[in-house]
């Protein structure tokens, strides 16, 4: 339960750990942040990479502020900030609600925003609100920045968009309007523990009540969390209705494809997004 | 093997070691400091055994590397008394509600809970249980846990238990 022997680099600036993860990306050099992931997979051996850029010491990675409707995440912004809302209106809110399904107290305190996304867990909070909320991501190297919206970042189980010898220097969310309306709900055997299921819904409603812009993400299903284009087209331009709920909650479940337990993921998908329906809006 | 001598301040006193950089925080504080009242048990952030405070902030020993943890205040189990004749009051309780009985959590259990008690002093069983749904014990159960955390509150409230 020890990890294999490495190096450790702690750069202080980002140019210095931007040139260090070119040098050391090509023998298998590694982005340390909060290590909630890395140092527990190094630990079990199942990572074993010979350098660590470690970026805890990097100036202006720490940065979480609103600007131009933005909220800008740092790459070393803890899980723990986002317990009090940092965002005004409903996006603040919503991320604090998200917080307290990541794992328990000492882990939020040190594991970070965009380190989960880089780690890109299936099971993970952070992506799914990534892709619902069309967060931008930025990809820093020594060829400069590049800009990655959310949805092409996830490519897969444990896998991201992101160069060897590029780090997420930070993410961006677009605030939400002030009326709109959002549920999540998840479902993970114990508190803390990875999500079996969880869909993240955010809603507006026109001045005659009808449904409009839906979003509907589910997470910890399938390899990657996604918004469901199908669920979306059952709920637009609908007045809400304990009914029309149903419909969505049932064609969310025809539209996943679960990695495991596929039946029981499928009833899981439906349970959690008729109750973020429910919870995004009154049917 | 990469090595870096480090300053380490735990329970206000200095350790100057010099360690792997590969070498947890956890390892370093019980075999370079001495201090062997942080626990390991699965040495990947599961159990909650090697929970230690930095900068007054939980943490786990075992997912932080002891070149990490220079120039930053740690505080083990064993800085929670204030002096040798005297428990913490959190300790105390243990003590009275029988809230340990192998002793192998309990290091994790004491120093989240000191955390939770700085930053609510008046936690409700529900909230305790939060606290502590990332630490395992496995012989006592939580129920006595949960007992001595409410009745040290009080007591560091300045009520009577």
């Amino acid at each position: 339960m020890k990890p294999a022997p490495f190096d450790w680099h702690a750069p202080t600036t980002l140019a210095e750990a931007a040139s260090l993860l070119a040098r050391l990306a090509p023998e298998d050099g590694r982005v340390l942040a909060g290590g909630q992931s890395l140092l527990p997979a190094m630990a079990l051996r199942v990572a074993r990479p010979p350098h660590l850029v470690d970026i805890n010491r990097v100036a202006g990675l720490d940065v979480l502020a609103v600007e131009g409707g933005l909220l800008r995440i740092g790459a070393v912004v803890r899980h723990v900030a986002f317990e009090k809302p940092v965002a005004p209106g409903p996006l603040g809110a919503l991320l604090a609600e998200v917080v307290r399904h990541i794992a328990h107290w000492p882990i939020r305190q040190r594991g970070t925003f965009c380190g989960s996304l880089c780690h890109a867990d299936p099971a993970a909070e952070w992506p799914l609100v990534a892709v619902v909320l069309e967060a931008v991501m930025l990809a820093h190297s020594l060829r400069g920045d590049r800009r990655i919206a959310a949805v092409d970042f996830l490519r897969g189980l444990l896998d991201t968009a992101l160069a060897p010898d590029e780090l997420l220097r930070g993410v961006e969310i677009p605030l939400l309007p002030q009326d709109a309306c959002w549920g999540f709900v998840e479902v993970s055997r114990r508190a803390g523990d990875f999500a079996q299921a969880m869909a993240l819904v955010v809603l507006r409603l026109d001045a005659q009540g009808r449904i409009v812009t839906p979003r509907v993400g589910i997470g910890g299903v399938e390899a990657v969390p996604r918004r469901l284009a199908v669920v979306e087209a059952v709920l637009e331009g609908q007045t809400p209705s304990a009914a029309l709920f149903a419909a969505a909650a049932e064609a969310a479940a025809g539209a996943v494809d679960p990695m495991e337990d596929a039946a029981y993921r499928r009833a899981l998908t439906r349970t959690v997004t008729l109750r973020a329906l429910h919870q995004a809006c009154p049917a | 093997m990469s090595e870096r001598r480090i300053t380490l301040a735990v329970n206000g006193q200095r350790h100057d070691i010099t360690v792997p950089v590969r070498r947890s925080l956890a390892d370093a504080l019980r075999q370079d400091c001495g201090l062997t009242g942080t626990h390991l048990g699965c040495e990947h952030g599961v159990c909650g055994a090697c929970t230690v405070l930095v900068d007054g902030r939980s943490a786990r020993a075992c997912l932080m590397l002891a070149v990490q943890a220079e120039n930053l205040a740690i505080t083990t189990v064993e800085g929670l008394a204030p002096d040798a004749a005297m428990l913490h009051p959190l300790q105390q309780a243990f003590a009275n509600n029988h809230a340990l009985q192998c002793g192998f959590c309990t290091p994790g259990m004491l120093t989240t809970l000191v955390e939770l008690l700085a930053e609510n002093p008046s936690p409700s069983a529900a909230e305790v249980r939060v606290a502590i749904s990332g630490n395992l014990c496995r012989c006592t159960g939580y129920e006595t846990i949960v007992a001595a955390t409410l009745e040290a509150a009080a007591v560091m409230r300045g009520e009577a238990a």
